[in-house]
Order: C-alpha cells, then sequence, then structure tokens
C-alpha cells in the first residue's frame, strides 16, 4: 500500500486530499506511479497531464520521477510552491 | 533555532525582543515580514484584487523543509539566534503571512541570513496560496521564475 496526498489544484482536479492505494507489480518508480495515476480517472489525467508544473515528495522530501516507490511510502503530489 | 506553522497571528516586536532576549554578543537582528497584499501585479490587476488569501500547506513536510532551511543559513553564516513563523489559513490584505528574523553579532551575516531563508522558503517550503477575486471568484497563485531565480543565486538547490 502506498499513502497518496495532493495538494492545491492538483486536490482539486483530482478531488480528494488523500488515498491509500495498491499499485500493480509494474509500477516502481514515481514516473510510473504517475502513468497508472492518469489512467484512473479524467481527474487524475488533467492534474498529471503536464509534469513540468508537478512536484514529487516521497516520505516529505523532494524527489525526481526516477526515485522508486516501495509499499509503506506516503508520496506527495503537488504544484511548484507559493508560500512566503 | 526556531521554526513555527501557526495559524494565528504573531507579535513581531514580542518576537524580535524574544530573540536577543538574554544574549548581549549579539549585534543586530534582521528580520523579514511578508504581508498580505491586494493587488496582482502578475495578472495586471491593481489595488483591490484580492480580497483575502488561503494558505494551504503539507503538515509534516513543512515543518521538516523550515528546519532544513534554517539549518542550512547557520551552517552558512554564524547566526546566534534563529526565528521562522509562517501562518497558515485564511488571511485577508494587510495582514502578516510570515516572519524571519536572524541574530547575529554582525550586521552582513544577518542581513545575508534573512534573504537567503527567504528565497529559499519561497521555493522550498511547501505552501500554496489561493487568492480570493472580486468577479473570477478563486484562483491558485502560480510560481514566479523570479522567485525561482532569486533561490538560484545561493546555489546548491536540491529537489
Amino acid at each position: 500500500m502506498l499513502k497518496l496526498l495532493y495538494f492545491a489544484w492538483l486536490r482539486t482536479k483530482i478531488g480528494i486530499p488523500e488515498e491509500r492505494v495498491s499499485v500493480p507489480d509494474g509500477v516502481t518508480d514515481v514516473a510510473d506511479l504517475i502513468g497508472w495515476l492518469r489512467g484512473r480517472g479524467d481527474g487524475y489525467a488533467e492534474a498529471l497531464a503536464n509534469l513540468d508544473v508537478v512536484k514529487v515528495a516521497v516520505n516529505q522530501e523532494y524527489v525526481p520521477f526516477t526515485h522508486p516507490v516501495v509499499a509503506g511510502d506516503e508520496v506527495a503530489l503537488f504544484p511548484p510552491v507559493t508560500g512566503g | 533555532m526556531t521554526v513555527r506553522v501557526q495559524r494565528d497571528d504573531f507579535d513581531i516586536g514580542a518576537e524580535l525582543a524574544a530573540l536577543s532576549d538574554g544574549d548581549t554578543g549579539i549585534g543586530g537582528v534582521c528580520s523579514f515580514t511578508g504581508l498580505v497584499r491586494d493587488l496582482h501585479p502578475q495578472a495586471g490587476e491593481g489595488p483591490g484584487t484580492v480580497r483575502a488569501l488561503t494558505l494551504e500547506h503539507y503538515p509534516g513536510m513543512t515543518e521538516r523543509q523550515l528546519e532544513a532551511i534554517e539549518a542550512e543559513a547557520r551552517e552558512r553564516w554564524p547566526l546566534s539566534a534563529c526565528l521562522i513563523i509562517h501562518r497558515y489559513g485564511r488571511m485577508e490584505p494587510g495582514e502578516r503571512i510570515v516572519l524571519v528574523a536572524c541574530a547575529s553579532a554582525h550586521r552582513e551575516a544577518a542581513f545575508d541570513a534573512c534573504r537567503f531563508i527567504m528565497d529559499w522558503l519561497k521555493t522550498k517550503a511547501p505552501f500554496w496560496k489561493l487568492e480570493e477575486t472580486g468577479d473570477a471568484g478563486q484562483r491558485w497563485v502560480d510560481a514566479r521564475h523570479s522567485d525561482q531565480n532569486a533561490a538560484d543565486r545561493w546555489s546548491e538547490l536540491p529537489g
């Protein structure tokens, strides 16, 4: 199981703030996960259409799309940050 | 040494006084306060456009990122004390969003560290602003290239 978190407009497009999912065996890194998520519905596909504006954190640390994901990870997907 | 992420407002005077209290080796405190403004220059919109901001954040990662940024500042400059307060939730124009304060024996370290923390915070701390506008309803604020450029000036930007 993975814990997935969505923030800002990714959250509103996908429609939920978080979920727990079991992913297929072929999903081994962040890019695989995003590809799999896009197939789950129009909201996911729209939210994840342009990866130039998607940032990823695994277990609360920024990672590239090539970072592995394993059972028990907390994976967050969100837009570039705008605080301060 | 102190990072706080909170919904409530803060008292700048009290925070700055407390930061240097009891350490007479401190020669200066440099602080930056970020405020909600009511205009949106990037969208070509003037005063009165923005009625409120709601700041969303990623509890847990936010604190970790701010602590990492503060630790990096303390590695780079000889700071006697350091404070980062960032609010979340809904705020109206004029309200305080963020306070960064750095204390050091010398002003150069205090000035530079304060600017560094703000520049990194803008591109690394997981906060997102949702603007309420008069006619358009709500919109998420886009990240700005100028903020990334400001952070890149300090180099070694991981992630």
